[in-house]
């Protein structure tokens, strides 16, 4: 397999699991939001009622009104669509900014590269 | 793992974003001789997959869920310093466009999981690949023991954080117990998909696989040119 369709494939699996895949993720709290509110009850809505714990001073995300805020795409109301446009956009830019970076620190080698 | 806004006091994160931005250029000096015309697209892949499967969330426990942090497999794909690199690139995009990990918090989680956790992951696998085979399947354990020991080394940097700056009196010792018990849960679901992703680039295209090429012990010398 030549490198360049290595790289491609592997960012077609990573499309599908950002687009497709992800919309199938446990929405449960992970292990570091579930320690921060043991000790604290918390209602539907994953808000602090009452308690003592980590997360009890837990504030708004700066950017929360984003289009792109928790990994949907404001205004697209179909859950799939939402989550998955998303995450397709996001591995779009971190390959984009990623191997942006990457390629301008690299060692340029003596031959040109074809 | 992204700590969110108010978990830990403002001047304590304002000093990890000091300590982030000094780990990070440290990794981009050294990244620099590691960067080549076949590293560096292999780089942008590796940053992009690791976005895509921390939207993976899994099930650990009833009512907790846990996500790849992704420096076990940067390290063996990439190497540690470029490997960081790739974990802090996905954090700064989830924090800048997906309102995930707090802005202000931004330094902490940079360094706990690319900083931290790369770096336990980096010594791990390290030594692991000086003792098990050098073949696909050595290479797969590595990334699993690795994969486990990174992500409870890297809840511990939120320990030692909530010790310096928690926003609430509670007792740090049972927040390491909670913190290490559901992350070598996590751990185990990251060392599978480590260890299946590095399985199968080093089936495909072992040549592109960082350290089979530069962590090397002597008898394996000859390998590669």
């Amino acid at each position: 397999m030549s490198k360049k369709l290595f790289i491609v494939g592997g960012l077609l699996v990573a499309l599908l699991l950002a687009g497709v895949v992800s919309s199938f993720a446990s929405g449960s709290p992970d292990g570091l939001d579930y320690a921060a509110r043991e000790g604290c009850t918390v209602n539907a809505e994953g808000e602090i009622t009452g308690g003592t714990c980590m997360a009890q001073q837990e504030g708004e995300h700066q950017l929360g009104d984003s289009p792109l805020a928790d990994y949907g795409i404001k205004g697209i109301n179909n859950e799939y669509l939402s989550t998955g446009l998303s995450g397709i956009l996001g591995v779009l830019v971190t390959f984009g900014i990623g191997g942006g970076l990457f390629w301008l620190l690299r060692r340029r080698s003596s031959t040109p590269a074809p | 793992m992204h700590i969110a806004n108010g978990i830990i006091s403002g001047p304590v994160s304002a000093a990890f974003i000091v300590i982030a931005v000094a780990g990070l250029a440290v990794c981009v000096t050294k990244a620099k001789t590691d960067l080549d015309d076949r590293l560096a697209p292999m780089a942008g892949l590796v940053a992009a997959f690791i976005f895509a499967v921390q939207m993976l969330n899994f099930q650990v426990l009833p009512g907790v869920s846990g996500h790849l942090l992704g420096g076990t497999l940067a390290v063996i794909l990439v190497g540690p310093w470029v490997g960081a690199l790739c974990v802090a690139t996905v954090l700064i995009v989830q924090c800048l466009l997906f309102a995930d990990g707090g802005l202000t918090a931004i330094g902490l989680n940079v360094t706990n999981m690319a900083l931290i956790g790369t770096a336990a992951a980096y010594l791990l696998v390290a030594a692991l690949l000086r003792i098990l085979p050098r073949n696909v399947g050595g290479l797969g354990a590595t990334a699993f023991i690795a994969s486990i020991v990174g992500v409870v080394v890297a809840s511990m940097g939120f320990v030692l954080e909530y010790s310096l700056g928690g926003t609430t009196e509670l007792s740090l010792g049972a927040i390491a117990g909670t913190m290490a018990g559901v992350h070598v849960l996590i751990g185990i679901g990251e060392g599978l998909i480590a260890a299946t992703t590095v399985m199968t680039v080093a089936r495909v295209r072992p040549d592109l696989v960082y350290a089979l090429r530069h962590f090397r012990t002597a008898s394996t010398q000859a390998v590669t040119a």
